[in-house]
Order: C-alpha cells, then sequence, then structure tokens
C-alpha cells in the first residue's frame, strides 16, 4: 500500500473520509492506530500505524545477561508472560545443553498451560464485549484472577511474572499452589461450560462473528500467521507437538482446528484449547506424582545461582554466585533458534552468541507482529464494526507488536 | 521429527546449486546454510516451490552487524516446511556500504514487515519492496539504531562498558 489515497489525494471532492482508529481508541485494546478511508460503514483501505510503545528490547538484551533477559520477555505478551519466560529459559538451556529433570518439564508444562488459559480467557471475553455481551468477560475475569493467585504463589508475581531461572525455578512449588491448581481444576471447568452455554449457540454472536474476515489456509500461511488463528483456517501447526518442548511428547492432547478462518472459528478453537490445556494440567498433576518430590531445578551451579545461605556459609557457592553473577563462566559460541508456542502463536527466539554472557544478537519472532500486518489489508471491504472484532480476535498485544 | 533429513535438503540444494550455498553447518539440529546475495532470490524460491521440500512458511527475516568483517551485514532467514516438519536457516552477508537485497515479498506477503523491521534497524535495502518505510522507530530518526556502533547507554559513562559484562 505505497500511496495511501489520504497522502496522496487531497481532492476537495474526496467522497470517503478518514477516520483514525486509535492510537487510544477504547475498542482497540491498545495501543494500535489504524489510519482508514472509509466510504460511509465501509473501509476502503487502511495503514496500521505501529511502534508507539516501542521499547527497543533486542537493544537492550545485547547489554544484558542472559539471566536478565527474562524481564524483559515478561514485558511482551503481559497475558500469557509466563510462556515468554520460560521460552526464553529454554532458549538459553539449549544454548547451554542443559537437560532439566521431567519434574521441571511437567512443573513448566503447568505453568504455561495456566498462562495459554488466561490468554485466551481475555481474548475471548474481550471478544465478547466488543459484540456487546458484557457478562462472559466479568463470568471469566474471576478466573484469570485465580490463574494470577496461582502465579502469585510460586513466583510472587502476577502480571509480569519472571517466573522460573534458566535451568528450572527459583522454589519449589509449595502445598498451596498445588492446592490452588487443583481447585482451579475443579472450579474452572464449570463456568468455561457456562460462558460456552452463553455462546457458542447463541444467534446473536454467531450473527456478528460467523461469515466475518474468513481467511483460507494458503493467505494465512503466506503471511506467516501461526497460532490460533492460524489453526482457525484449518492448518493443524503448533509448535507443541512440531517440535515438543518441555515434555510435551509425553501428553496426550487434541490440536483443534476450524475451517473457515473467521472470527467464529478462532473463538471456537481458542475455547477448545483451553480444554485441552486443562487436560494436560490434569495429566502433569499425575506425572508429578510419580516423580521424585522436591526436583524444581537442573543441576547445573555454573548457571543455577545457589540458595542464598549456601553463598554466606559455603566456599564453592561464593565461588559460583560470584561466577554467575559477574559472567566468567564462556559459554559457546554458536546460534540457537528455539520456538514456544506463546498465546497467539510461534515465539521464537534466535539467539546468537559469541562466548560473553550476554547474547551478540537476540531476535525476538513475535507472533503479534507478524499476525497483525495482515490486518490493514483484510481490513478493506469490510464493516468498521467487523473490523473492530477482527482485531479483538486476532488477539495482538501491543507489547508483543511493538517490543 | 521431521520426515526428510537434513542431509536430503542439503542433497536436493547441492544438486540445483552447487558451491553457490556454502558448506552447510548444523547447530542444535537447524540446517545452516550461506549464499551469496546474487543467488537468494532462486534459493528462496527453489526451497519454496520444490515439490519435495515444500519450504512454504517464512518463518523469519531478521538482520545481523559485524563490524570487523568485510562483509558486516548479516541478514538471516528462517524457513519451515510445514508438511516435513524441517526448518532451514539462510544467511546473506552484504557490503556495509550497499547492504541490497533484492526483497522477499514476491514469495511470501508476510515478508513485508518483516523486511520493514529490518530495514528499520540495520538499513538494509531489499530492493523491489513495496513500501519501505521505518516501522517501529519515529520516522525522522537518521540512523539505523541495531548497528554495533551505536551505544545503548551513555557513551561517556564507564560503569558498563562491555568489558565488565563478560567481552
Amino acid at each position: 500500500m505505497t500511496n495511501h489515497p489520504i497522502f496522496t489525494d487531497n481532492d476537495p471532492q474526496k467522497e470517503t473520509i478518514t477516520l483514525n482508529l486509535g492510537p487510544t481508541h477504547p475498542a482497540t485494546h491498545g495501543v494500535f492506530q489504524n489510519i482508514l478511508e472509509m466510504d460511509g460503514e465501509r473501509i476502503v483501505s487502511g495503514v496500521s500505524t505501529i511502534g508507539y510503545i516501542h521499547r527497543a528490547f533486542e537493544k537492550i538484551a545485547e547489554h544484558r545477561p542472559f539471566y536478565q533477559i527474562t524481564p524483559l520477555t515478561d514485558r511482551m505478551n503481559y497475558c500469557s508472560s509466563p510462556i515468554n519466560n520460560m521460552g526464553w529459559h529454554m532458549t538459553v538451556e539449549k544454548l547451554l545443553g542443559i537437560e532439566t529433570p521431567k519434574r521441571v518439564d511437567y512443573l513448566r508444562v503447568i505453568v504455561m498451560e495456566l498462562a495459554r488459559i488466561s490468554d485466551h480467557l481475555i481474548c475471548n471475553g474481550i471478544l465478547g464485549v466488543d459484540t456487546g455481551a458484557f457478562t462472559g468477560f466479568l463470568y471469566l475475569m474471576e478466573e484469570r484472577e485465580h490463574i494470577y493467585e496461582i502465579y502469585e504463589e510460586i513466583c510472587g508475581a502476577r502480571l509480569t511474572t519472571n517466573i522460573g531461572r534458566i535451568g528450572g525455578f527459583e522454589r519449589d512449588f509449595n502445598d498451596i499452589a498445588f492446592a490452588k491448581i487443583k481447585n482451579f481444576l475443579v472450579k474452572f471447568p464449570p463456568i468455561l461450560k457456562e460462558f460456552e452455554v452463553l455462546f457458542n449457540r447463541n444467534r446473536i454472536f454467531i450473527e456478528r462473528t460467523s461469515g466475518v474476515a474468513p481467511v483460507d489456509p494458503e493467505t494465512a500461511l503466506n503471511y506467516s500467521w501461526s497460532g490460533p488463528i492460524l489453526r482457525a483456517t484449518g492448518v493443524d501447526y503448533d509448535v507443541r507437538v512440531n517440535e515438543p518442548y518441555s515434555s510435551y511428547q509425553d501428553f496426550d492432547f487434541d490440536i483443534p482446528v476450524g475451517t473457515s478462518g473467521d472470527v467464529y472459528d478462532r473463538y471456537i478453537v481458542r475455547n477448545e484449547e483451553m480444554w485441552q490445556s486443562l487436560r494436560i494440567i490434569e495429566q502433569a498433576l499425575q506425572k508429578i506424582e510419580k516423580e521424585p518430590k522436591g526436583v524444581f531445578h537442573a543441576n547445573v551451579p555454573e548457571f543455577y545461582l545457589p540458595p542464598k545461605e549456601e553463598v554466606y556459609n559455603n566456599m564453592e557457592a561464593l565461588i559460583y554466585h560470584f561466577k554467575i553473577v559477574m559472567g566468567e563462566i564462556d559459554t559457546p559460541k554458536t546460534e540457537v533458534y528455539h520456538a514456544v508456542e506463546g498465546g497467539n502463536g510461534e515465539l521464537g527466539f534466535y539467539l546468537v552468541n559469541d562466548g560473553g554472557r550476554s547474547p551478540y544478537r537476540l531476535h525476538f519472532r513475535r507472533p503479534s507482529f507478524i499476525n497483525y500486518q495482515m490486518y490493514a489489508p483484510m481490513s478493506a471491504g469490510m464493516l468498521l464494526s467487523d473490523a473492530i472484532i477482527n482485531m479483538s480476535s486476532l488477539n495482538v498485544i501491543a507489547g508483543e507488536l511493538d517490543a | 521429527m521431521g520426515k526428510i533429513s537434513n542431509q536430503q535438503v542439503i542433497q536436493s540444494l547441492t544438486l540445483k546449486f552447487g558451491d553457490r550455498i556454502s558448506v552447510p553447518n548444523e547447530p542444535f539440529g537447524l540446517l545452516t546454510l550461506e549464499t551469496s546475495v546474487d543467488h537468494i532470490s532462486e534459493v528462496l524460491r527453489f526451497l519454496k516451490e520444490d515439490k519435495e521440500l515444500k519450504f512454504n512458511y517464512l518463518t523469519d527475516i531478521t538482520g545481523i552487524h559485524f563490524p570487523e568483517q568485510k562483509l558486516s551485514i548479516g541478514v538471516i532467514y528462517h524457513l519451515h516446511s510445514l508438511s516435513n516438519n524441517v526448518r532451514v536457516r539462510i544467511k546473506v552477508f552484504l557490503d556495509g556500504s550497499t547492504p541490497n537485497i533484492p526483497t522477499a515479498t514476491t514469495l511470501w506477503e508476510g515478508a513485508n514487515w518483516m523486511e520493514r523491521e529490518t530495514f528499520d534497524f540495520f538499513g538494509i535495502i531489499f530492493d523491489g519492496h513495496p513500501n519501505l518505510i521505518r516501522i517501529l522507530n519515529v520516522d525522522d530518526m537518521t540512523v539505523f539504531p541495531m548497528r554495533r556502533e551505536h551505544p545503548l547507554e551513555d557513551p561517556n559513562r564507564v560503569d558498563k562498558k562491555d568489558y565488565f559484562f563478560g567481552r
């Protein structure tokens, strides 16, 4: 879209009007600006402007040791920050050749699937709000709060979690955390069921979403879509299955796919993924029972900080603590790409290492950024109200879009 | 894992391109090869359209800067063959004074913003790109901030020099 009408056409007899949707429009749920050329209610063309909250994470990451990059990843997709954290830890572990114990993998799977549920809850809840159904959103928000309480029990934080460390977790899950997870598994399904009863066969909701912004698989692949919106078009690409990480191969779960790729299909795919996530968490809890208790990190003293009391009372621990903090440990000079299935799609970390303690180059393959670029072209010809729910169902998170 | 091995990918590429692609290596199992700016379009097209390889999914395009090399600017493509479940990484290194490379938007629409981002941060010119303007940074920025000559911190500070950080 080189020549946008608003930049070239100053004709006073122009029949379309220019509309700024955003950057702070309440219906866009984030900092997105779209300059739309409108013919009545219909969008003729549009240009997306992004970068309003660009924070130069890639540049900052070149100057931070590996373990200080985790908080940067929190702030990309802040609706499911544990997935970003774990993805980063696993990238570094891949680089350093660290094998994590099975129990750590399962604990991570629990946290990541909880994060996926909370991500999809937001998206589907907000989709309801945008189509005029506020009730479902309020039902679901309470459950998101319960997920955040579980995070809080595990790591102390709620939104920007900085959860886990390179090699595992900073501490074991306590009994309250396990009790809260089990409680969630009991309390959440009826509420999700109720949400589905409100929406799935709701005539207003179906007429509002079905057939809106349909995407065929070829176009979606051509635009490098990934995640639930790609699966809604019928492509069964899920990183958890294609390249299992964190022992996802041990779990039995289905990958829901849609047929038409419209807003309704995306909604259904996300809902079904939440059910599958619940299945995974249940299996993970069972598997953890069989693993040796109290294992919550890999045995890698060169990279995993020793407990504080050890540092003060034990010579080796002090040495390792010093070496980790001062970056005295050699790392392999190589490059690694690691991808995880984030809430929105394939979240990739491309890390080029020169042997220092911070990356030479770190690139985030951010699904929101890549998914969003189709938004303006696909909006052409759409009604404005449809474009709003289309954006809602793409679940573009401004933090991840701009990094 | 993959339905075709990295060896098969190398074989069909060498059969087609011979020595126009470099000796490949496989860090962490991800086939990595290097080609020159003159052949990158053909290599990408071949990988995408070959009936067996089917690298139809463009995962990512990004750049890298090695100021001490003669060919200082690198462009890195990650492709994914979804049906075969194999990834491949292709690198092209460009002269720092003329960082021009043909666009991949003719093959994938999705390359549009990836190339704009790479241009924005590294100043790599993608010839034939329909709309090569800055995307994340402000329009009136004059430098390409991810190049190594631009420091992150205030250059007068001495407490955050790189040599304190292991290099």
